[in-house]
């Protein structure tokens, strides 16, 4: 996994609330059985018509948006517990989301990729929505250290929340794997004493 | 201390706790299939690290099998690779699997239950957020994604953060033609889509109490419609009937020695949940969504409520719906009974008991699909494909199928589609498709009028 310290980029706003993980990644392109190439297809029925034809209106093909960060609506990540909607979002580009609230599993998914879901209060959202949307050249930063996401520029910023072990993890780019190995005599203990 | 249900099953299980992080808690049972699996298999042949316990993984094809002419090879290649990789992947490391035309081959939360391998007590999981399904039992249940799924292959455990206790209660009697489904329905329309997330949900009172198994399966599956990780409901008789003699129940003196242990699993009298809501079974009616989230449902004689947000109007506009109207005599041209929800025998009883000296519309496609072989068999032996097929209806063979449309069966571009699957998301049976989820009744009575209408004018 890939660490994560701090980052400075533009951010591309969905102002769309409950965005599900068929969003993400439609079913039909979970035939894979392999990571790549899941982010040619992220929010394909909404990037492109059925005809393949892209549809403009869409944030991620308008050209005045760019950047590794995505802001999103409230309760992102609702639904399936595919993780290719992480790789998909990872393949695009993006190293955050941020929203005002995240479903468990694809927390969880996103945390295990090195994609850090951000969450942030309401208004912070919509203080950070309209800025981006008005202003798209907006530099972001997100500090994984400190846990402070800031707009420089109008001087605004927020601390967030994360779980002190996943942020070592992230930092660090380790994984759950590592550490549950180092526990293998524990676990091999515990079997025997419940058998 | 009194302790919930949950609190009991976690607690046995927790091998380690890291200061100030995470649990490392222990799994009972694994189950996959092909879809989510693929990639934590390779993950731990690049890292050679080998599968800790494989006795304790069973795996299935459902996911993304054709749900005809299950005899001949696989058309779609990408799908064939997929399910042959599943096959290699467990020969590979001794793990069971009941592949495509196996007799006990079905959708891995229809047939894990169904051969005893979900029992009380237990810890399972799956690559699937629909795991909450087993929860009916009494045990501890959740979907995981595949990272997670490479974790419990590499160490037989998981690292989680305890979630919260909510403790749902509805009590009263169900009045005639509601079903499990229409309460769970219920439940997440008055609490909505997000009200559970970083709960595990108990579901509680005598409504639960009186259901069969398979109806308290329909209404664990629909935790994760509400964000809860899982859903539970205190095992008891009923518990311990639909288990004994199954495949994997353990049998005899083993048997009596476990329903004494799953004896004790019930939350405590005064146990405290950190949030509760209680319903009264009156108010609930027959259901139907109008919109793209499991949350926006309405009772089938209600209309659909006006509210002046844009991911609302968004949704209705994807729906064709308007604001303050009602879903009754709405034309429908497909009907979809199946999915992990609603496709155990029950279902297909109730649907039949409807259908029975009726036919379909002409304007209707209606897909039957079980939920695995051992419900199949059973449609044959119970006599109700005949009454299926005479009412024009096509039944079909099993797997996940129109749920989510990974395979073949996908709903046109435009056209409603009244489904008992358990998500109406923009697209999810299908491009352009619109789903209306409902009870495996509603979605019956639809296909023989053709339209929605009232079911509770329906009812003798």
């Amino acid at each position: 996994m890939e660490k994560f310290i701090k980052i400075i980029s533009k951010a591309i706003p969905l102002a769309i609330e409950n965005v599900d993980t068929d969003q993400i990644i439609p079913a039909r392109f979970l035939k894979a059985t392999d990571k790549k190439g899941f982010g040619d297809n992220v929010f394909r029925d909404w990037r492109f018509d059925k005809n393949g034809n892209t549809n403009l209106e869409f944030s991620l093909n308008n050209d005045l948006y760019s950047g590794s960060i995505l802001i999103a609506g409230d309760n992102f990540g609702c639904g399936s517990s595919r993780e290719h909607a992480a790789w998909a979002l990872v393949g695009y580009g993006f190293k955050v989301i941020v929203s005002s609230f995240f479903a468990d599993i694809f927390k969880g998914n996103a945390l295990n990729n090195g994609l850090l879901p951000l969450q942030v209060s309401p208004s912070f959202l919509a203080v950070l929505m309209k800025t981006v949307k008005e202003k798209p050249e907006t530099k972001i930063e997100v500090d994984l250290e400190n846990q402070t996401i800031s707009l420089s520029d109008i001087n605004v910023s927020e601390t967030f929340e994360i779980d002190a072990y996943k942020k070592t993890c992230m930092i660090n780019g380790y994984d759950d794997i590592d550490y549950l190995l180092s526990k293998k005599e524990m676990i091999e203990a515990f079997e025997s004493l419940r058998n | 201390m009194s302790k919930t249900l949950f609190d009991k099953i976690w607690d046995q299980h927790v091998v380690d706790t890291i200061k100030e992080g995470p649990q490392v808690l222990y799994i009972d049972k694994h189950l996959i299939h092909e879809v989510t699996s693929p990639q934590a298999f390779n993950e731990l042949k690049e890292r050679s690290i080998p599968i800790f316990r494989p006795n304790q993984i069973v795996a299935t094809a459902d996911h993304n099998t054709p749900t005809i002419n299950q005899h001949l090879p696989i058309k779609d290649k990408l799908s064939k690779n997929q399910l042959e990789q599943l096959s290699k992947n467990c020969f590979d490391n001794n793990i069971t699997l009941y592949e495509l035309g196996h007799k006990y081959n079905g959708i891995v939360h229809v047939m894990a239950p169904e051969l005893g391998i979900t029992q009380p007590g237990l810890t399972m999981v799956c690559g699937d957020s629909h795991t909450s399904t087993h929860g009916a039992f009494g045990a501890i249940a959740f979907g995981i994604g595949t990272s997670q799924v490479a974790q419990v292959f590499a160490s037989q455990c998981l690292l989680l953060k305890k979630p919260k206790s909510l403790r749902v209660t509805v009590n009263g009697k169900l009045k005639k033609g509601v079903l499990p489904k229409d309460v769970i329905l219920y439940i997440i329309s008055k609490l909505g889509t997000n009200s559970g997330t970083g709960y595990f949900c108990e579901y509680a009172g005598n409504v639960f109490e009186d259901m069969s198994m398979e109806g308290r399966m329909t209404v664990c599956n629909m935790s994760i419609e509400m964000g809860a990780r899982g859903g539970m409901i205190a095992p008891d008789e009923t518990t311990f009937n639909y288990i004994k003699d199954r495949q994997f129940a353990p049998k005899g003196t083993d048997f009596d020695k476990k329903v004494s242990y799953w004896k004790t699993l019930p939350s405590d009298i005064d146990a405290v949940f950190d949030q509760e809501y209680i319903f009264d079974a009156d108010d609930i009616g027959p259901m139907v969504t109008y919109g793209t989230n499991p949350g926006m449902g309405i009772k089938i004689t209600e209309t659909i409520p006006k509210e002046n947000n844009s991911s609302f109007k968004k949704s209705l506009e994807y729906m064709n719906f308007e604001a303050g109207s009602s879903l009754i005599d709405q034309r429908i041209n497909y009907v979809f009974i199946g999915s992990c929800t609603n496709s155990r025998i029950e279902d297909f009883r109730v649907a039949a008991n409807f259908i029975k000296g009726k036919q379909k519309a002409d304007n209707v496609t209606a897909w039957l699909v079980p939920g695995s072989k051992q419900v199949e068999t059973q449609i044959i032996e119970e006599g109700l494909k005949e009454i299926f097929e005479n009412a024009g209806f096509e039944l079909r063979q099993p797997g996940c199928s129109a749920c989510l449309a990974m395979n073949d069966d996908k709903i046109p571009k435009g056209e409603y589609c009244v489904s008992t699957s358990n998500r109406n998301f923009e697209g999810r049976q299908g491009q352009g498709s619109r789903t209306i989820l409902a009870s495996p009744l509603v979605a019956a009575a639809t296909a023989v009028e053709g339209k929605i209408i009232d079911i509770t004018k329906h009812l003798n």
